[in-house]
């Protein structure tokens, strides 16, 4: 008996059809993966079963939840559904709970409208839900908010208030996707117990392949609004019949060329950075507690060379980072350029050879400028703006794989893959020594991933940059670097050349972080004779 | 043009024109008193009949506009020239120079601003740039805060930390990113600030802190009209209306200038 099943469902919204002929069933206690990139109408799927659907959407075919038809309900009918017998997570945990109520009373909530149940007993088992998912009392009572959380124990705030009811359902749509990879493996992990054990079906939203690969049981493949193709999860990776899922899987295991430009004279020397933050007072009157973020760095970064830094989130390579670009200042140590020392003071031209790219595609611009204007912005560093700015801007948009007339766009009209092309043009337009790639290809689709480290790889040959590639997702950044960093709690716990690093870690933090890294199994990536 | 604008941009340009006519001709004279022909309903030779003094309500309304935009308009342009730049200033330098200014809103948002109006009044005299001048010092505080809310948000994001990369200082990083972006906020609360502008000083003039006789004003000419309001209704209902529609107009505009000046916006119309 199935779960959920699902035939022919198309949406469109204001007549653009965006589902086509989705079909698929679940059955209970199963994990289904639905993969795709983004765009491809994952979750819109969802959110058409959750009759969550925009206005002017339109819905046809069918679907049903436990021999209730989903499609056909009205609005108060699907409110007792929703939360009831389908749970929803979603992908940002910073924003899924109301900061203004307490843990407690978030995951009581649903209880009380739902079971209309009393308070006390909604609390008794939302303590009950809270413990199931890992937040156990002493340390996580339910009168605490959600800024008192970290990431990841708001994504598990948010599963106990999508369990609260048993649903029959949960659809997680990107629940690991903001979580550094320690955090996503204990998330994935809570999952599948919760499957085993409820034996709820989970349908899976995710643009990651290795984590449905390690997880689901069935998979459905997602392109541009129609499955592709599905099937039981192994054999359908092992034979990556049709040709999207083959591009899809030769894009996330890519890797660009290896290039070896490094020479011996150091570029970048951090030496024995420091950098600590006073916190409030736990009390009136003791002392304040310090935060060391940076705790006696020091590493040299060489010319042409490509470092990676990695670390789980909280680690301080974000306050090394801004140290780094000169806009922080350091406490202790000193970081120097070429021999100069780098700080907030530092002159204009210095600044002009360490430029950065950021990990937000849509937060990295001034929606108000055209992209002429934003990709100028780093000549403010020269002593007067080259005459031909023009002709550079065009010949960076060209580098970077776009084309001379965008200059005239703004910045809403393009994707998030070129928007950080954009990004990287406005880095290389001060024809830079270093640039700072700071989560950059994070936020981008396998493929689109794929084609920006090419482009960044192909770039470093041709101007001889050197790159510090921040990130927490590992296989990135074993794919671009030659020598890879470890930082955890502000210090350096681990250097070496990324190969040897990865393959035999040292470090216990390094292994954990290995460990975490979901990976396709190597054997199904064998090609099929 | 959205449907919005035109109509805004209509309503306010009438007022706009009206005020500037008046400076050199109104079809009556509003200083001159015909007693015989007071609270006359609207007619050929009056359209929109007499006052209680016998004045053409035409006439004052034109003069009116004069008065109550003047005084509306400079209020927002004190309030905005001053109240933005503190803003601005607060959120670009956390720490003393936000203290130092958040507090001092505090205090004016302390007094109660009516009656600060009427001290103002009282001190220097009631005349209508003393209102201006009373009604544009409770409008910095309100800019003031709208702009550091909205620019503090903005701080956090990564196109400001890429134009500090490219040796930006905060000064600039103000004034060409933070700005454009908070204008929508600045157009919305300006809309707002001008309404309350025109009912305040409406208010000041009505307790007769205002704009003095004989200069006629749009919350003068209702002050005096309630007495009346049975007797002749188009006395009241007339400057009634001439505030409503404009305010109305001045909204619409700024809606519409809001998503006029947003280029994302721009391509979806």
């Amino acid at each position: 008996m199935s779960l959920l099943s699902i035939t022919d469902l198309s949406v469109s919204i204001n007549g653009t059809a965006l589902l086509n002929d989705v079909s698929f069933t679940l059955a209970p206690g199963e994990i289904f993966g639905l993969v795709g990139e983004s765009g491809s109408g994952k979750s819109l799927t969802a959110l058409a079963l959750m009759g969550l659907l925009p206005q002017g959407a339109l819905t046809t075919g069918h679907a049903e939840l436990e021999g209730v038809d989903l499609l056909n309900q009205s609005e108060k009918s699907m409110c007792a559904l929703r939360g009831n017998r389908i749970g929803m997570i979603f992908q940002e945990p910073m924003t899924a709970l109301n900061p203004l109520m307490t843990i407690g009373d978030q995951v009581a909530e649903t209880l009380m409208v739902h079971r209309a149940m009393p308070r006390a007993e909604a609390l008794a088992v939302a303590r009950e839900k809270l413990d199931r998912v890992g937040l156990p009392e002493p340390r996580f009572p339910l009168h605490i908010y959600p800024h008192e959380l970290s990431g990841g124990q708001r994504q598990r705030v948010a599963i106990a208030l999508a369990i609260a009811l048993k649903p029959a359902l949960l659809i997680a749509d990107e629940p690991t996707t903001a979580l550094d990879v320690t955090t996503q493996a204990q998330i994935l992990e809570l999952l599948r117990d919760l499957v085993d054990d409820e034996g709820m079906g989970l349908m899976l939203i995710t643009h990651d392949l290795a984590v449905v690969a390690g997880l689901a049981t069935h998979t459905a493949v997602m392109q541009s609004g129609r499955i592709v193709e599905q099937g039981l999860t192994e054999p359908l990776f092992r034979a990556r019949a049709h040709p999207y899922t083959a591009a899809l899987f030769a894009a996330s295991a890519h890797q660009p060329k290896r290039v070896d430009i490094g020479k011996p004279e150091p570029l970048l020397v951090v030496e024995h950075a420091l950098r600590a933050y006073t916190l409030a007072r736990p009390s009136a009157f003791a002392p304040r507690p310090m935060l060391y973020a940076v705790n006696d760095v020091s590493f040299t970064l060489h010319e042409g060379e490509s470092l990676g830094l990695v670390g789980s989130s909280g680690c301080g390579k974000s306050t090394l980072t801004r140290a780094i670009l000169g806009l922080d200042r350091l406490q202790g140590g000193e970081i120097r350029l070429f021999g100069k020392p780098v700080g907030p003071n530092m002159p204009n031209a210095m600044r002009a050879d360490v430029q950065v790219v950021f990990q937000d595609p849509y937060g990295s611009f001034n929606p108000r400028w055209r992209v002429d204007r934003l990709v100028a912005e780093p000549f403010h560093l020269l002593p007067a703006p080259p005459a031909d700015w023009r002709e550079r801007v065009a010949e960076a948009l060209v580098e970077v794989g776009l084309h001379p007339d965008d200059r005239r766009k703004y910045i809403h009209e393009f994707s998030g893959g070129q928007r950080q092309r954009i990004a990287i043009a406005r880095a290389l337009i001060t024809r830079p020594d270093l640039i700072v790639l700071d989560e950059a290809v994070s936020a981008l689709d396998v493929r689109i991933r794929a084609q920006v480290l090419d482009l960044l790889a192909n770039l470093r040959v041709s101007h001889g940059l050197a790159y510090l590639f921040i990130s927490h997702d590992l296989s990135v950044v074993r794919a671009i670097t030659d020598r890879v960093l470890v930082m955890e709690a502000g210090r350096i716990v681990e250097e070496g050349p990324t190969e040897a690093l990865f393959t035999a870690p040292r470090h216990e933090v390094t292994r954990r972080l290995v460990a975490a890294t979901p990976q396709i199994p190597p054997d199904w990536m064998e090609k099929i004779a | 043009m959205k449907p919005g604008l035109a109509i805004g941009g209509v309503l306010a340009g009438v007022a706009l024109i009206a005020a500037l006519v008046s400076l050199v001709w109104t079809p009556y004279d509003v200083t001159v008193l015909t007693i015989a022909e007071k609270l006359q309903p609207p007619s050929a030779a009056h359209w929109l009949g007499t006052d209680h003094f016998g004045r053409d309500i035409a006439a004052m309304l034109m003069v009116g506009a004069r008065t109550s935009l003047a005084v509306a308009l400079v209020a927002v342009g004190i309030g905005m020239g001053l109240g933005v730049p503190l803003g601005l200033l607060a959120a670009a330098r956390p720490g003393w120079a936000d203290e130092l200014t958040m507090r001092g809103n505090d205090l004016i948002f302390a007094f109660p601003s009516l009656v600060i109006a009427i001290l103002i009044t009282a001190v220097f005299g009631p005349s209508a740039i003393n209102a201006i001048i009373a009604i544009g010092i409770f409008n910095i505080p309100v800019f003031a805060r709208v702009t550091r809310g909205g620019a503090m948000s903005l701080w956090t994001l990564d196109y400001i930390r890429a134009a500090q990369v490219a040796g930006k200082g905060r000064a600039r990083i103000s004034a060409e990113h933070i700005l454009p972006n908070i204008a929508n906020l600045l157009i919305v609360q300006g809309t707002i600030q001008f309404s309350l502008g025109i009912l305040a000083e409406a208010g000041l003039s009505y307790v007769g802190l205002g704009a003095q006789p004989p200069l006629p004003s749009w919350g003068r000419m209702l002050a005096d009209a309630q007495t009346m309001v049975t007797l002749a209704p188009h006395v009241a209902i007339v400057p009634g209306l001439a505030i409503v529609a404009t305010v109305l107009g001045l909204n619409l505009l700024g809606d519409g200038l809001r998503d006029a000046l947003d280029p994302r916006l721009r391509r979806a119309r």
